[in-house]
């Protein structure tokens, strides 16, 4: 699939709006997820250390 | 090796440890990889002309988010019938992510319908199974919000994903017993796929990339949910100190 230029493929047949906003939207969510994950993750270890020291202090 | 080794905790937890990063290359490679397709392979469509794209990422979440609720429900019911804690941190960790894709289903569904049938929703026979699907996810995360103690927490999760795995069906034959707006089923087991095969090669893919990124992140949330679990446990005391 050749696209002719770039603002051809941004424009996407006209769709640009549906597609591009399908994508983004799903990337958007993809990153969010991945993001949150991470970050409850340490918040979790730090908040189970801390509970640790708690129990031993 | 017998069929416990990995329901302990502890066993699993370093063996997702260990998965995880495969699962994740794989899902990020082969994204690229249908994506490519998807844009730059793939040919215009004859009828839909550049509106098609949309499915290279409508039909793998709308699997993903129905085979991830059968795969919540399949765990709750071993957890329901062996009591391993582990299969319910497993239905816990699934739930999220089954979601996400059923909300991607439905938000990319409605933006590829908007230029093809003139609307952005219809209370057609699919998307409304869909959009109920979406609700028991919430309603599952909803219940475990809800309910403080844990164990009863999980029970009743279990529950809810086995009372609501009937809809996954309903969702799949939808199209063929209401035959509403919603297209057939171009892929399907029984039959071959009245696709372009370019297509289906781009689609297939971003489908293995979706299941990919769902067990990579499944097993990082149940890590998670293990170490919160089990932390008074000497394994998760060391871990932590480490």
């Amino acid at each position: 699939m050749e696209w002719a230029s770039w603002s051809d493929f941004w424009d996407m047949g006209g769709y640009g709006l549906y597609v591009w906003g399908s994508y983004a939207v799903t990337a958007a969510c993809i990153l969010m997820e991945v993001i949150l994950l991470k970050r409850g993750a340490g918040q979790t270890r730090r908040r189970l250390k801390r509970m640790r020291q708690w129990e031993e202090s | 090796m017998n069929l416990y080794t990995y329901a302990s905790p502890a066993t699993f937890y370093h063996l997702a440890g260990r998965l995880i990063p495969w699962f994740a290359w794989s899902a990020g490679i082969l994204t690229l990889v249908g994506l490519y397709i998807g844009f730059f392979v793939a040919p215009t469509d004859f009828q839909q002309s550049e509106a098609y794209r949309v499915i290279f990422i409508h039909v793998p979440a709308a699997w993903m988010g129905m085979f991830i609720y059968l795969v919540m429900a399949f765990w709750g019911a071993i957890g329901l019938a062996f009591n391993t804690r582990l299969s319910f941190m497993m239905v816990r960790a699934l739930a999220p992510t089954g979601a996400i894709f059923t909300f991607i289903a439905l938000w990319t569904g409605a933006l590829w319908g908007k230029p093809m049938w003139g609307a952005w929703w219809v209370w057609d026979a699919r998307l409304t199974s869909t959009l109920i699907l979406l609700f028991l996810y919430i309603g599952i995360m909803a219940l475990w919000a809800a309910i403080d103690d844990v164990k009863r927490g999980d029970r009743a999760g279990a529950l809810l994903a086995l009372i609501g795995a009937i809809n996954v069906p309903i969702i799949y034959f939808s199209v063929k017993w209401w035959n509403t707006l919603h297209q057939g089923a171009s892929v399907s087991l029984t039959k071959a796929p009245t696709m372009a095969t370019i297509m289906l090669t781009g689609m297939l893919i971003m489908a293995f990339a979706a299941w990919f990124y769902s067990i990579a992140v499944a097993l990082a949330r149940v890590r998670a949910i293990i170490l919160e679990r089990e932390r008074h446990t000497e394994w998760v005391k060391d871990i932590l100190e480490r």
